[in-house]
């Protein structure tokens, strides 16, 4: 069983700071983690590889410093960690991205099960996994949410779809998004950390890539672009209703039948 | 697409991009100004730089916009009936369809009754419906969802493709949009158009303490998500003139890669956390009566129940329900508070909320600090008015 986790590091907070007068933003602290809903797709891929056997590879895309996340992943017990980093990959968007892991994962030769985490917190898109699946031409499930069954040929989950619950099964190769509290990361093993002290980072940059079309990497590869950032509207004033019981009654149901609350 | 260029005749390397740049993304090299990986092009630079040696040089369009036109609406089924997400889009999308001429389409997907679905569509004044019927979609399948729909779109080319922001939209929107190598923003909260037709997205970034303004220029269609409550919904249109497409279903669209074993509908009880919206009952509410008028005006909003401190300890609430700092912190998107007074210990596990209401018949109730709206009345009085409000308008 081979089994890829996608995985991202990402700033430590996600609160930008706005200079309340001029409206322009504060730097992002350059402080990072690991964004903390891949651990539970990485903690996933290690329950099933303790199960069925195999290799657990953690992917990621970013810049040099992701190896001390890369680092960590060894200490919870993935087997290799592998880092695409390349300046033409600065800038990417969702599309850029999710080119450039499922590039990384034919680098890698393919995997029989691709995990992700739901979203990561500072892009909140959710998208990256499920487009991973289309450039590969895989099936995938998202918001998974509990594993009901997995076999050298098959997996079968559950998925978290709003208003109902669905359980698909899928054969390999296929991804998966899982669902944050699906299960308990692990905590960092010091028997792990000192085994694995010596245990290189591998990275890939575009020059090892099968497609080598700059234009689908990078800025150049991403259709969207951000046109201006702004502070958000401020929040609501103070309101006292005014008149009888009734009255204040029918106020706040206009207000918030206006909010679309209700 | 854009990048950011710098004119090493104009700089002077007075290092003020430097530090107005939010992403870290630039630094003083040997030979000027360097940007790396980090840079997200959202001109804080260009804006900052005193001797405008700083431009975002755009890529010339590669895509033929004139062959790209008209609104497409992914219009989801949930339990054999419509979304009320697609309502809200056709709101949205009806209201810029004007400013460049287009038309409002729609497109469904589903088994048994989604052409008798599709019929309600026509009310709301869209022009042409697509349907993909067949068995094969029952249940939610990625793939065959995804290649109904691209088939949809080879046909028509829309501009812009808007698609609710459920977990089944935001499952299939990455698909569709790598699949014609185009953008996807998503999460929208505002939607406008250009003349040039390029929607101008807005979304929230980072956590929602900034917004961010995305546009996808160079490529169509322009896909996009917006969250269910965000947009109006449209109005209903006197004589409805749209007309239904049944589209031919192919093997490769019900050939799947998923199966799906079963699906039922979810009954989990809604942590507090995760409640849109809360009733939150104090010391104000004195009695089984209070206790079961606020419940009442709960389950008219599909609220969650919840209660401070002395409500637990007086056996009235349970302390999984419990606001404050010795319970549970929540953000809804509306919060009212029906006779609570308001200390720091509740306020401050709550005070995230995006709306606020408060009813308390004390005036100097510190509640009165963090709320929105405030109703200095007898809950008695107005929670049993309001609620009769809310049901009323659910039977129209």
């Amino acid at each position: 069983m081979k089994i890829i986790v996608c995985m991202k590091q990402v700033p430590a907070t996600s609160q930008v700071e706005i200079d309340p007068e001029t409206g322009a933003m504060k730097r992002l602290s350059s402080n990072t983690r690991t964004n903390p809903y891949d651990l539970f797709a990485l903690e996933t891929a290690l329950q099933i590889r303790e199960k069925l056997g195999g290799t657990v590879t953690v992917l990621t895309m970013g810049p040099s410093q992701a190896e001390i996340m890369m680092k960590d992943t060894y200490t919870m017990g993935a087997d290799d960690a592998v880092i695409l980093s390349d300046k033409k990959f600065a800038g990417s968007d969702v599309l850029a991205t999710s080119y450039t892991l499922a590039q990384g994962i034919r680098v890698l030769k393919g995997a029989d099960l691709i995990l992700c985490g739901r979203q990561t917190t500072d892009g909140d898109t959710a998208q990256v996994g499920p487009a991973i699946a289309e450039h590969m031409g895989i099936p995938h499930c998202a918001w998974v949410s509990e594993i009901l069954d997995v076999t050298k040929d098959a997996i079968t989950v559950r998925q978290n779809l709003e208003a109902v619950t669905q359980v698909s099964e899928m054969h390999y190769p296929c991804l998966i998004t899982v669902d944050k509290d699906m299960c308990v990361p692990r905590l960092p093993s010091y028997i792990l950390k000192k085994k694995t002290a010596d245990r290189p980072v591998k990275y890939l940059t575009f020059d090892d890539l099968p497609d080598q079309n700059l234009s689908r990497y990078g800025l150049t590869g991403s259709p969207t672009s951000v046109a201006r950032m702004f502070a958000p509207p401020a929040k609501d004033s103070q309101v006292y209703l005014q008149g009888n019981a009734e009255e204040k009654a029918n106020q706040l149901f206009q207000t918030l039948l206006s909010k679309k609350i209700i | 697409m854009d990048s950011i260029h710098f004119n090493p005749a104009r700089c002077n390397l007075c290092g003020d991009c430097i530090d107005k740049c939010p992403f870290d993304a630039l630094s003083m090299a040997e030979t000027g100004i360097e940007v790396n990986d980090s840079c997200r092009v959202c001109g804080a630079c260009v804006r900052s730089c005193s001797q405008k040696a700083i431009s975002v040089e755009k890529k010339t369009g590669t895509v033929d916009k004139s062959q790209w036109k008209d609104f497409l609406i992914y219009v989801e089924q949930e339990r054999g009936d419509i979304h009320p997400v697609a309502y809200e889009l056709i709101g949205v999308a009806r209201k810029m369809a004007p400013k460049v001429r287009y038309k409002v389409n729609c497109v469904i997907v589903g088994s048994e009754g989604t052409v008798e679905n599709a019929k309600k569509l026509l009310n709301y004044g869209v022009d042409q419906v697509y349907v993909y019927e067949h068995p094969c979609f029952q249940g939610f399948k990625a793939d065959c969802y995804t290649d109904a729909v691209s088939d949809c779109i080879a046909h028509i080319k829309p501009s812009s493709v808007l698609i609710g922001a459920t977990s089944l939209g935001r499952s299939m929107a990455p698909r569709l949009a790598t699949r014609y190598r185009t953008g996807l923003t998503a999460d929208c909260t505002t939607l406008d158009i250009q003349e040039n037709t390029d929607m101008i997205q807005i979304r929230p970034a980072f956590g929602g303490n900034i917004m961010a303004q995305i546009m996808i220029s160079q490529s169509r269609p322009q896909f996009a998500t917006v969250r269910y409550r965000v947009m109006d919904r449209a109005k209903k249109v006197e004589n409805p003139s749209g007309k239904i497409t049944v589209c031919e279903i192919n093997d490769h669209m019900i050939s799947s890669g998923i199966k799906v074993i079963s699906s039922a509908v979810m009954e989990k009880k809604k942590a507090i956390e995760d409640a849109g919206i809360i009733v939150a009952i104090g010391r104000g509410v004195r009695n089984e009566e209070g206790v079961g008028l606020c419940q009442n005006l709960a389950d008219a909003l599909g609220a969650t129940l919840a209660f401070t401190r002395p409500m637990v300890e007086q056996g009235i609430g349970n302390q999984l329900y419990q606001i404050g700092l010795s319970g549970h912190t929540v953000r809804p998107k509306l919060i009212i508070t029906c006779g609570v007074s308001g200390a720091i210990q509740f306020t401050s596990c709550m005070n995230g909320a995006e709306t606020i209401v408060a009813i308390n018949s004390d005036p100097n109730a510190q509640i009165f600090n963090v709320a929105n709206y405030c109703i200095v009345d007898d809950l008695y009085e107005v929670v049993p008015k309001l609620t009769a409000l809310i049901q009323n308008k659910k039977e129209d």
